[in-house]
Parts: C-alpha cells; structure tokens; sequence
C-alpha cells in the first residue's frame, strides 16, 4: 500500500476541508467552492509565480494554525500563502475582508472604465463580476483618468490599455508559454503601463493565449472585436489535428458560424488541462486561422455554470421542442410577412468572414466584395 | 561628549585611504574574527551586542544571521543596502564618503560569519562619487590582501563588488533590490520565501543596511557586551542620525541611543536648536516614511515621560502618540512651515516610487497626491479629509512591500496630529492659495524651555 499522505485541516468561513500541505488558502477555498472561494484577479494556477499582486483575495487567518493558533496581524494574500493543519481562515465571514475588497475593488475601477457595453470582454469579465458584488454606484474618485490610445500588437491582438489593470497575467504567459518575451510593464507607480519594447508586434506562434488570460478587456482578439456578444454565442468543444498544439479548443458560435476560438476553460476561468494531461494553452493558428465549422470535430457544447451570463441561451443535452404551429394551423405552414434576411443588412453577411473587428467599414467593404 | 563608534575617525586626514586607516588600528576585526573565532562565534558576539539592523525595521541583526539557510553545496551571500533612499535619510552616504573602509572592513568579518564569498554593496546611482570612493577602497583592500582567496591564510575567500542603482527607492527593499541586483525590474518579491532561505539568484541572503555591517567593526573588536552596554533596553550601541530641516546645526551625528530627543535637538553637541530663534512646531523622527509628532509628543511620550531617541521611546510601544527610529532621518519644522504642504510632497514622493505592483498603492498613492495638492491650493473640501484618511487606511496593511504602508503613515499621522491645519486650507481658500498660512492662529507650536546647559 502506497504510504498515507497526511492531509492539512482548514477551516474557511466555517467550512472544514482536507487539502495537501503546500496548498495555498485560495486552492483549498476552491475546493470548497461558492462564496468560500476569494475572487482573484492576477493568480492563474497555470502561472508560475502569478498572485499576489491585485490583493481581491486577502483573506482573514483567524487561527495560524493547531500548533500556533494566534491570528495574523495582516489580512493576507490567499493566492500566495499556503495553509497549515489546522489554520482557521475568515473570507466571507470576516468585515476587515470585506471592506478591505471594498477598497480594492474601488482602487481598480479609477483607472478602468466599466464600459461593458462596448467591451468584449463583458459576461466574461472578472472585474465586471467584482465591480456588482463589491462597488459602488459611484465612485469617490474626482480627478482625470488615464487615457490612452488603442494600440495594434500586431495582427490578431490589440491593447485598451485603459483597461489593463496591471496584473502582470499576460506577462508571465509569453515569458512561460511562449519562447520570446516582446512585452512587459514600462514605468512605475499609476504611471505603470503595457508596453512593447519600441513598438514590437507580439507574433509568436503562443501568444494569442495572453488574450485568455487577460481578466479584463484589455486584450483583445482583433479577429473577434465587436461580432457578437460573448452571451450571444453559443461555446462548443471542438478538436482538430494540429502540429502545434493539442488542438483541444472552445468555439464560439452563433448558428453555424465560428467567431471565436478559444483555449478550454475551468470554472475559475483558467485553461483546462488538455485530455492528455498537458497545460491547454492554444495556438495562434487554431485561435486565429480556423473560423470555419468545417476546420473542426465538434464534440459537443461546453459545459457553462449556470450562474454565468453565457449560460442564457446556452444549452446543454436540450432536446429541440417539437414545431406546434403546423399542427395548429391544420397542416398548413405560416405565412411570413417579412424574411429579416430581406430587410437587414446584417444576415447578409456572415461575420465570421470578416477580417478583424465587425465595424460598419468593414462590414461594408465585405458587401462590396460580395 | 557622546562615546562615538563608527565616526570616531572620519575627520582624521586621508582617513578615506587605506594606509592611513590601517594605521589607525583599521581591519583588526578582519584580523580578530579569521584569526580567531569561528564564524558562529562572530554571530554570536553580534547576537550578544543587541544590534539591531539600522535600515529601518530595527530587526534584530544577529537572529537574522541565524536564520540564514545554509543548504550544502550552494552559494550565500550579503548585500549591503547603500541604497539609502528615504528622504531625510543621509547618514550612510556620510560613513560611505569619509570612511569606506569602515565598510568594507565591516562587510569581510560579517561574509566571513555568514560564509559569503561574493558579497555586494547595492549603492544609489546618484551617489555616483560615493561609488568611486568605494571602488578606490575596494581596489585597495583587495591589493593588501584583505579580499581575494585564503584571506591571512584562513582559507577564507572574499570578493566585494559595489554595484550602482537605477535611481528608485523601491529599490532599497530589500527584495526588489535583489531583483535589481540580477538585473531585472526593481519590484518587490512576495515573501515568503524570504532573502535567508532564497534570496541573491535563488541563494541564501543576507540585506543589512551600511551602518549595520559598520557596526560589526567595533562589536567584534570590543566584544557585544561592551557594545549592549552603551543604550538602553533592546536599543543597544550608538545610532547615527541625519537630522535636517530648520535647524541650526544640520548634519550628520553619532549618538550614544538614550539620549533625549530635547538634549538632540537644543544641545550644542547636536543640533543647536532650531535655526532663526524659532519655535519647534514638528519632527519627523524617522525618515520621511515615519509618523510626524507634534512638538508636545515629541518631547514627552504619552504618559508625560520624557521622549528619549531609542527605537521603544520614540514608538510610544504602537500608539498613534508616538512614531518610530526608522532609519534616523530626523526632520525638523519650525511654526513657519506647514504640514498640509509638507504631507503633499510625501505623498508625491510616494506616488512617484511606488513600483506599481499591488492595486492600493499604485492608485492609492496617486489619489491621495492629486487631493492633497487639491486641499494645499485651496481647492479641496471638507470631506477630503475623511476620503484621505479611508484611503490611507485601506492602504495600509493590504500591500505587498511596506512602501504601502510608508506612503499611509505620514499621511494617516499629519490627519491625526494636525486636522485643523487641513481644515484651514478648506476654509480659507484664497489665503492657503497665496501662501498666507496665518499659521500662528491654528495648530499652536509649543513653547519649550530650551536647556542652559
Ligand atoms: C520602500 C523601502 C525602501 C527601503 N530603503 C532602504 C534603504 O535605502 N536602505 C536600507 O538599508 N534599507 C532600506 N529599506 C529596508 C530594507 O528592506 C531592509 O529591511 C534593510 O536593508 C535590512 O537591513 P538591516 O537589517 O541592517 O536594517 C527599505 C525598505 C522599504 C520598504
Ligand atoms: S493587459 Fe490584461 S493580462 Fe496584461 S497586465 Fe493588463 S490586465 Fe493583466
Ligand atoms: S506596496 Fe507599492 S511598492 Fe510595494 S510592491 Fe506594492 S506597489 Fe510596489
Ligand atoms: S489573486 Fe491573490 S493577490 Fe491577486
């Protein structure tokens, strides 16, 4: 018999859970699930090294642990400090945690705009999520914002780096998945900024994969920008034969068109392990290049958490209601008044087709080609 | 006269060179400690003086020599922090300037304690001819055999290397100064692991503050009982201190710890009271990252004992009527000066350091800046006061470095200590706009008897 490993005791919020030592507070939270489980927004599990920066998931360490019961002084980072066996932990349940994400969360909204309306990251956005459970209606914050303009890295990725904030996800992502490293932070301080060395384009066969990891909207697939709503499309498994990458991948679909391609994700919104075992990070062919149903074996659609916006409209073993009209009508099929396709401009074009973002330019110039 | 330990020499002519230090009894601790004491021993002696690390913290500087790694087959190192960033703070560049030997003969006996072979002094760029002056010691320590392999044929090696900054305070963090020190952004490590266990390129570490490895020179030499003799309580040995501002001896002084801060301030020895026969009105006590104390508790602690500068003293055991040693940058404002603009230049420092990793400093430092410029021109309002102080507090604590919290503190003390300065601003726009203070109508400076003797 394999020698027994001694789990960890914790309590979080209340709730008992056996976990490996060397787990931090935040995996064993997860475990746990729900409302245990402290927001984070610069950890990624599949990030060495990510986590400690943003500070939404402090936590209050109530009891150090069995040994040493005596509280921490300072709320602490669950993404980074790992439990002891008997360590009694206070998230939900602690009011210096939640004033203290109070705080957090309104330090992040100065410099990002909640324009979810025009984001493409609206109904996947971790910070769109925290801004409902921890904001305010407004804000105390009376002075400019940064400003700054879009910026083209290269050609499937472009910066809001209005919207960045700074949580360093993206960079350990082309330090760690790709071979080369073009960006990073440039400057200190609220003047830290998203910055290529001299205008470098990102361009490695990986670096599509910081757009996932991106908990905001700052960037973007400039293949998807601006085509549908995120809760409009409907996520299928997919796979393909690929030379570079597992090409286990999520498409994104509306009817049978494939607007977006991206790498499978967990409930914490991080990227699955492939079937093989392998870190699912995707490659910019599979993201980028295969728009098409047909470029792909489509397995079925992804399972989504009820809780979340995508899962509207989004259906999982449904079974097609059967046509009542006909039978009503004795037979007879209904007369249409009016085929949408006649009268809007926009069935008359398939979005997918579209080279980059679907604006009004580019939509026309795609007519002009019809 | 104040027993001296570290400056003691650093008037003698050609002091900076190293004959004339050697011939002032110079390298006997290198000698002492290799010739005769294991490195435990050193750490012992160190543990014995009750030193404690003069960079800041006050952490006790034998434990934290103990509690270095010491994994079989891998390298350990120590790193002098020259860095010396804190505004008020500029005593280590003073012992750097006139007596470079005193650390490096320092640095030897404290690497052979820790059984560092490569050790570093991380200096601020812009202390740019300090650096030369160390590198001209270096050189010389190296050519007299002090550095290099099988030192005094103990069969212990040593090199130093000195190693100029980009010019951030960041970088005097420990951990992000060994960022910079491989050569990466200068951004705080998040600990644990601390430096002893992974530090310099993943090694066992070892960040103590120039004065603090200056002071290993006379701990060795004299013993750590002698040392632990001098002071009082856990505030052992002699401290230097920066003092600045209007005084009218600024400058840079050795003092026996336990002296009171009014015989530091008014005595000839010192300072020499305050400059243009003013009255005292505040004190930073620390360095700029410190509570400042309004001239009452400056000079008697909460319960109406005298303040005396030694690190218990001056922190009042926690409470908001006290502040901190810091790393002894001492600074001094007469009535004239006001705390709502000095607090604003604070925190512009503060926003212009933070290296922008954790989200309340990096956009609570910048927030608190733009309102205290706001309420110093007379544009802030009555609520502003209350906002800064939520902000300070939701700072303070929840960052990754203490940067966060040095940017609340001044901020959090200068609401407490001077809330009708702030309110004046608010309610007398044109004036605070100008510049007409009419200080003498709110936040009275004290009258203090000044010593006679
Ligand atoms: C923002 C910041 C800046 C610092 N700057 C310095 C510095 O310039 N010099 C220094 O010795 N310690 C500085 N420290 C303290 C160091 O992190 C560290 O505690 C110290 O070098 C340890 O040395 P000691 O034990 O000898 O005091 C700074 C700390 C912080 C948080
Ligand atoms: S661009 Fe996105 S992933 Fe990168 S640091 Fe900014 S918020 Fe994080
Ligand atoms: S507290 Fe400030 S300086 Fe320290 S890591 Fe955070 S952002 Fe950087
Ligand atoms: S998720 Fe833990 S600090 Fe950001």
């Amino acid at each position: 018999m394999a020698d027994e490993k001694k789990l960890f005791t914790v309590t979080i919020d209340n709730i008992t859970v056996e976990v490996e030592p060397g787990t931090t507070i935040l995996q064993a939270a997860r475990k746990v699930g729900g409302d245990v489980a402290p927001p984070a927004m610069c950890y990624y599990t599949k990030l060495k090294d990510s986590g400690g920066k943003c500070r939404t998931c402090l936590v209050e360490v109530a009891a150090g642990s069995a040994a040493d019961p005596r509280p921490m002084p300072k709320l602490v980072a669950s993404c980074r400090t790992n439990v002891m066996d008997g360590m009694v932990v206070k998230n939900i349940t602690s009011d210096r945690v939640i004033d203290a994400r109070n705080g957090v969360v309104e330090f992040l909204l100065i410099n990002h705009p909640l324009d979810c309306p025009i984001c493409d990251q609206a109904g996947e956005c971790h910070l769109q999520d925290l801004s409902y459970e921890h904001g305010k209606g407004a804000s105390r914050y009376e002075f400019k914002r940064r400003t700054f303009d879009k910026h083209d890295l290269g050609p499937y990725i472009q910066l809001h780096m209005t919207r960045c904030i700074l949580c360093y996800r993206c960079v350990y992502t082309a330090d760690q998945v790709t071979n080369e490293r073009k960006h990073g932070i440039l400057m200190r301080g609220d003047h830290s900024e998203i910055a290529t060395y001299i205008e470098k384009s990102l361009d490695n066969d990986f670096i599509g994969n910081v757009i996932d990891v991106c908990p905001v909207g700052a960037l973007t697939d400039r293949t998807f920008r601006f085509k549908n709503r995120v809760w409009f499309t409907k996520p299928v498994d997919a796979h393909c034969n690929c030379d570079k990458c597992s090409g286990e991948v999520q498409l994104w679909m509306r009817g049978d068109e494939v607007l977006r391609v991206t790498a499978r994700k967990d409930e914490w919104g991080e990227v699955k392990d492939t079937t093989k075992g392998e870190t699912g990070w995707i490659c910019n062919t599979c993201r980028f290049e295969r728009k098409k149903a047909s470029d792909w074996v489509i397995e079925g659609p992804s399972h989504v958490n009820r809780h979340s916006v995508i899962s509207q409209g989004h259906y999982e073993n449904g079974v097609k209601p059967s046509e009542t009209i006909k039978k009503v009508m004795g037979g007879r099929d209904p007369k249409l008044l009016m085929n949408i396709k006649d009268v809007s401009e926009v069935n008359q074009v398939e979005l997918s087709e579209i080279k980059g973002a679907a604006t009004s330019e580019s939509f026309k110039q795609l007519k002009k080609g019809n | 006269m104040g027993r001296k330990l570290l400056l003691d020499k650093a008037h003698i002519e050609g002091i900076r060179h190293y004959d004339v230090y050697r011939r002032e009894g110079g390298y006997r601790s290198v000698e002492k400690a290799l010739k005769t004491m294991s490195p435990e021993a050193v750490t012992e002696e160190v543990k014995k003086s009750g030193l404690r690390g003069r960079g800041g913290a006050g952490f006790p500087t034998g434990m934290k020599w103990s509690f270095l790694a010491k994994p079989e087959g891998v390298p350990r190192y120590l790193v002098v922090n020259a860095d010396e960033s804190e505004p008020g703070t500029f005593k280590d560049r003073y012992l750097m300037e006139f007596i470079p030997h005193l650390l490096i003969e320092g640095m030897i006996t404290a690497s052979y304690a820790l059984g560092s072979n490569t050790s570093y002094i991380y200096i601020r760029g812009e202390y740019w001819w300090v650096k030369e002056i160390l590198e001209v010691a270096v050189q010389e320590a190296r050519n007299a055999g002090w550095l290099g392999k099988n030192i005094l044929g103990s069969g212990f090696d040593c090199d130093i290397f000195v190693q100029p900054g980009a010019g951030a305070y960041i970088c005097g963090e420990e951990t992000a100064l060994i960022e910079s020190l491989e050569g990466k952004r200068g951004n705080p490590r998040i600990k644990p692991p601390f430096p002893a266990v992974k530090g310099l390129w993943g090694c066992p570490t070892v960040v103590n503050n120039v004065e603090t490895i200056a002071a290993v020179v006379p701990i060795v030499n004299d013993g750590g009982d002698e040392y632990a003799k001098i002071g009082v309580g856990k505030s052992t040995g002699t401290k230097l201190i920066s003092a600045c501002g209007n005084l009218n001896k600024p400058g840079v002084y050795e003092i026996e710890m336990n002296i009171s801060v009014e015989e530091f301030i008014y005595s000839d020895e010192y300072c020499g009271g305050i400059a243009n026969g003013k009255r005292l009105k505040a004190c930073i006590p620390g360095g700029s990252s410190v509570p400042i104390l309004p001239a009452n508790l400056l000079l008697k602690t909460a319960k109406g004992e005298t303040r005396m500068m030694n690190y218990e003293s001056l922190s009042d055991g926690g409470f908001a009527t006290g502040s901190m040693m810091g790393s002894g940058g001492f600074i001094v404002m007469d009535e004239d000066q006001c705390v709502v603009k000095h607090t604003y230049t604070l925190a512009r420092f503060y926003r212009h350091e933070s290296c922008g990793q954790c989200s309340p400093c990096r956009e609570g430092t910048g927030w608190m800046e733009k309102i205290l410029l706001n309420i110093e021109n007379g544009k802030g309002k009555m609520s502003d006061i209350d906002l800064l102080w939520d902000i300070q507090r939701k700072i303070e604590g929840n960052t990754i470095c203490p940067l966060g919290d040095a940017a609340a503190w001044p901020v959090a003390a200068a609401i407490r200590h001077f809330r009708d300065e702030f309110e004046w601003h608010v309610t007398n726009p044109s004036d605070a706009l100008k510049g007409n203070y009419g200080l003498a109508n709110y936040a009275k400076p004290l009258e203090v008897a000044v010593p006679t003797a």
